[in-house]
């Protein structure tokens, strides 16, 4: 048996499609929930990020200095960190900006076609110039691909990091 | 067949396999059962040896030899699988996901993509370089086709079938290194082309979701290129 | 054509030259005539006229001494001199007979010495654009002798005895190669010379071809008459128009004097060459590139076997020589296989062409002998490093070669040894850095022409050279860590081992070679984030996230 207790998941730049898939375990939560406590979630209450978490999944890339930030903290605290899903692993749809730049995604969301046109500056994180995939930026214990990664896929990871196995998912989980 | 002075006997992994001598590497261990990734090369078209992946190490080679081209010989001993292969093979799989855009999740071919399968079967559960994330056009002038240069791997399969299949020609190369592209006709909309015949064998053969038919944006069209292998037979001359 | 008419030809031209008592040799190479060395001339022949002495102006081609053209070589005196404009013209002819110009020495000190002319013996003495002083100095004597007292087996066999290998950078036993092609069957076969010299800073092929065509011509319609080809093609970078302008005359000069075309020499031999132009792929250079684009098609490179030798242009037999390769078969024949082996190493043979580049003293193209070393050349023949630095690195083999530091100096020149080293011969370009060269941007100026040379057929070298390019960037930015280290050394390993053609497979070579031996650089950049040349700006800050 692992000595993993504590479970924490984050949502960075992503569509929230993988906690959905998380969800999505339905009956085998509660199963899950036995041996996991989850410490730190977008589905619990927990405000600041605990000091020390056995598993992290992360899910979303890596977009704005708020991003950046947490991404850092999130990684020295915690033991095995999950890369959940395609925005986590490759920058995804999150990503696609890369391709044209971060101005002209400001101008077209915040300036085009809008009423009153204006660019927020007061309480949003500003965009960091490329969207990344987490283990650009710091070190990635696992890899979960998937858009969403299917929840018996996250059932399988979570039960053989419990297991005390490196979850293998060669011939399980694609992109997309 | 007569068996005689044509069959010749190699091993694939240790296994000792007989096989015709003007059988590839490739096609003596599919026939065999042993699986090795291609990606550029397709039954039914000629074989350019370009993506790498079918690389196989041979007893004696100082070099990996790409299996679809290289033919068998009378006690070649290949391995197709080994920890170096496949990393190597990891890495060209990474190269090709990095340096176009390749976002599944939104992809028309999400699910029938034999990149996406490959990333899978292959185990490539992420991209360790950088993405490159080029500006490249979609060119949706035809009236049934669409090319998205986005995820064109450059196999060139559409080119071949143009030329060795339908004929048409229309489809070509230009640029070099990583600004190579797919063109139709000297680069105009593939809507105005004058050769194009619309046949659709491009949109069937390619590998990916760069060639498309417009009505299967939903995501769920398999690609069908299992017709060129009948076509050859029924071509004169020609054997499978 | 016999060899008294051969004679013939060659005495008439030396009686034609005996009527003066002067020669004025004007090198009009790319070099020289970049810097006018066309209106030198004709300011000297006016001179000339005007002093009614009996003086012959002469064009030629490179001398060699690049670096202090324009070169003139007066004779009979034999005298050089250099940096020459047009206001010496007078100075020169009143010095014809009496002492020279002493303002206009080129101070080439020892840059002879230890050089031996094979492939450049005509240069500097005949003008490339007449066939008949070619002739004069032994031309297509060599010819005459393979068709007329040989058979192509013995041709074949001289040139395997010579032990002459290719000179394009491969290295491939020449002998051997033309037995192959010889000995599979086919109706046509085909003669192919790759002038498709690309590499930065090499120049030999160029300067052979514009200065010595005819011997080009020559070598090839041996290696037809010895391998049973009938046509041949020269393919030349379309960026070299003096080599394309004195090659098209000079096919018409042989032609005219009946070394091309049919029944050559009053035998049965036909053979026919034409040239192709390269549009300036530098991937054209690879023989089954070379071919694709002599078909008309997209010059890309395709797995080999079959090699050119079975099924080579249109699918068949074909034999293809780098220029050098072919300049240095008419000696070998004259001479037999023998005397060329009598000079080089074991297993290198006969001598070298280099085109000597970069933090050097005496620029400029040449030819020594294989086993010559390093320093010998470099700081021999190329008089060192200038301006009191201090030799960092020599760079041979273009792209695909690597940088050899100064402990290597004393290296032997040699197919095998430069390989073992970590280099190779290449075509023959050397480069000679010192300490004002940053070896990771050296590094990364091979790898961005291998990047923009790729042709896009395979993944590893479209794909792999870009990020490798990056990699590089990243370390002379500064903003590189040892992961991106581990990474380009591992992105070296699967490049060069699964590219398709060779221009993949040694991209990684001078990352690899600057590796071997400045690894201190690249960790300089890394750890201390310093440039020991001090040749790239390096941003301290942290900027991974930002870039």
């Amino acid at each position: 048996m692992s000595d993993l207790k504590t479970l924490a998941t984050v949502w960075l730049d992503g569509c929230s499609g993988c906690h959905m898939s998380l969800l999505d375990m339905d009956e085998r939560l509660v199963e899950l929930s036995s041996q996991f406590t989850l410490v730190y979630s977008p589905l619990v209450d927990r405000k600041t990020f605990p000091d020390r978490v056995d598993v992290t999944l992360v899910e979303g890339a890596v977009a704005s200095e708020d991003d950046l930030k947490k991404i850092r903290k999130i990684r020295e605290h915690t033991r095995v960190l999950v890369s959940l899903g395609d925005c986590a692993l490759t920058g995804n749809v999150s990503a696609m900006r890369n391709m044209c730049g971060v101005q002209p995604v400001m101008l077209r969301v915040y300036e085009q076609n809008v009423v009153q046109p204006q660019v927020p500056t007061v309480g949003v994180p500003a965009l960091l110039n490329r969207v990344r995939p987490v283990h650009e930026v710091v070190p990635v214990d696992v890899f979960v691909p998937g858009c969403p990664p299917s929840a018996d896929t996250i059932y399988q990871v979570l039960s053989e990091l419990l297991a005390g196995k490196v979850p293998t998912l060669e011939g399980v989980a694609h992109f997309g | 067949m007569s068996a005689e002075p044509n069959v010749r006997t190699l091993t694939i992994n240790g296994e000792e396999i007989s096989a015709r001598s003007d059988q590839s590497i490739l096609e003596a261990a599919r026939e065999h059962n042993v699986e090795i990734p291609t990606l550029c090369h397709l039954e039914g078209l000629s074989e350019v040896g370009a993506c790498r992946l079918c690389l196989v190490e041979v007893k004696g080679a100082r070099r990996l030899l790409p299996a679809c081209v290289t033919q068998v010989a009378e006690g070649m001993e290949v391995t197709t699988h080994s920890p170096k292969i496949d990393r190597y093979r990891t890495m060209i799989l990474e190269m090709y996901f990095a340096e176009r855009n390749h976002v599944c999740s939104v992809c028309v071919a999400n699910g029938n993509c034999e990149l996406q399968d490959l990333s899978l079967k292959l185990g490539m559960t992420h991209v360790e370089i950088p993405y490159q994330y080029p500006q490249l056009p979609v060119d949706a002038s035809h009236p049934r086709f669409t090319v998205d240069h986005n995820r064109c791997v450059l196999c060139t399969r559409c080119v071949r079938v143009c030329s060795e299949i339908e004929g048409a020609n229309t489809w070509g190369v230009m640029g070099r290194g990583a600004q190579s592209l797919v063109i139709t006709d000297l680069k105009q909309p593939w809507g105005d082309s004058e050769t194009c015949t619309s046949c659709g064998k491009c949109v069937q053969v390619c590998p990916t979701g760069a060639l498309f038919e417009k009505t299967s944006v939903g995501n769920k069209t398999r690609k069908h290129p299992e017709f060129l292998p009948y076509l050859r037979i029924m071509r004169e001359g020609e054997q499978p | 054509m016999n060899t008294e008419e051969l004679q013939q030809i060659a005495a008439g031209g030396q009686e034609e030259r005996d009527k003066f008592d002067y020669e004025v040799n004007v090198c009009m190479g790319t070099s020289c005539l970049s810097q006018h060395s066309d209106r030198i001339r004709d300011a000297i022949a006016k001179e000339a006229e005007a002093c009614g002495k009996k003086c012959q102006v002469r064009r030629t081609g490179c001398m060699g001494p690049c670096a202090a053209g324009p070169m003139i070589l007066v004779e009979p005196a034999g005298k050089l001199y250099g940096h020459v404009r047009e206001g010496d013209a007078k100075d020169i002819v009143e010095a014809l007979g009496g002492e020279p110009v002493a303002r206009l020495d080129p101070e080439l000190g020892s840059y002879f010495e230890g050089q031996n002319f094979v492939v450049l013996e005509n240069v500097g003495h005949i003008d490339p654009e007449k066939i008949d002083e070619y002739i004069a100095r032994g031309g297509y004597q060599a010819l005459l002798k393979a068709l007329t007292e040989m058979n192509p087996a013995s041709v074949i066999e001289q040139i395997s005895k010579s032990g002459l290998r290719g000179r394009g950078g491969g290295g491939y036993p020449t002998g051997l190669k033309w037995d192959t092609v010889a000995k599979v069957k086919g109706a046509q076969k085909y003669v192919i010379c790759n002038g498709d010299e690309g590499d930065p800073g090499a120049f030999m092929d160029r300067s052979v071809l514009e200065s010595d065509p005819q011997r080009v011509i020559e070598g090839m319609a041996i290696a037809a008459y010895a391998i049973g080809a009938s046509k041949g093609y020269i393919y030349v970078r379309a960026e070299y128009p003096l080599a394309v302008q004195r090659l098209t005359m000079a096919l018409r000069e042989a032609r005219r004097r009946g070394f091309l075309g049919n029944s050559i020499c009053e035998t049965q031999f036909n053979f026919d060459i034409d040239i192709r132009l390269g549009a300036g792929a530098f991937v054209c250079g690879e023989e089954t590139a070379l071919i694709a684009s002599i078909e008309g098609k997209r010059g890309t490179p395709r797995p080999r076997p079959p090699y050119p030798a079975v099924s080579g242009l249109w699918a068949d037999p074909t034999l293809i020589n780098n220029v050098e390769t072919f300049a240095n078969v008419p000696p070998i024949i004259r001479h037999g296989g023998e005397w060329f082996s009598s000079m080089g190493t074991a297993r290198s043979k006969g001598t070298k062409v280099f085109a000597l580049t970069g933090k050097i003293q005496r620029t400029g193209l040449v030819e020594v002998p294989m086993g010559m070393t390093l320093r010998q050349i470099i700081f021999g023949i190329g008089g060192g490093v200038p301006d009191g630095r201090k030799f960092k690195a020599v760079q041979t083999g273009g792209p695909s070669g690597g940088c050899m530091p100064e402990e290597h100096l004393d290296l032997s020149i040699s197919y095998d040894a430069l390989i073992s080293a970590g280099s190779m011969m290449g075509s023959g370009g050397m480069i000679v850095m010192d300490d004002t060269s940053c070896m990771v941007s050296v590094a990364r100026f091979f790898m961005e022409f291998c990047m923009t040379e790729s042709c896009g057929k395979c993944v590893p070298c479209r794909a792999g050279t870009v990020q490798m390019f990056e990699l590089l960037t990243k370390i002379t930015k500064g903003e590189a860590t040892h992961r991106d280290l581990d990474r380009l050394t591992e992105l070296c390993e699967v490049v060069g081992a699964t590219s398709l053609c060779g221009l993949g497979q040694t991209a990684p070579n001078p990352v690899l070679s600057t590796l071997r031996y400045f690894k201190h650089e690249y960790l300089a950049h890394i750890d201390e984030k310093r440039c020991p040349a001090g040749v790239c700006e390096l941003s301290p800050a942290a900027v991974e996230v930002h870039a």
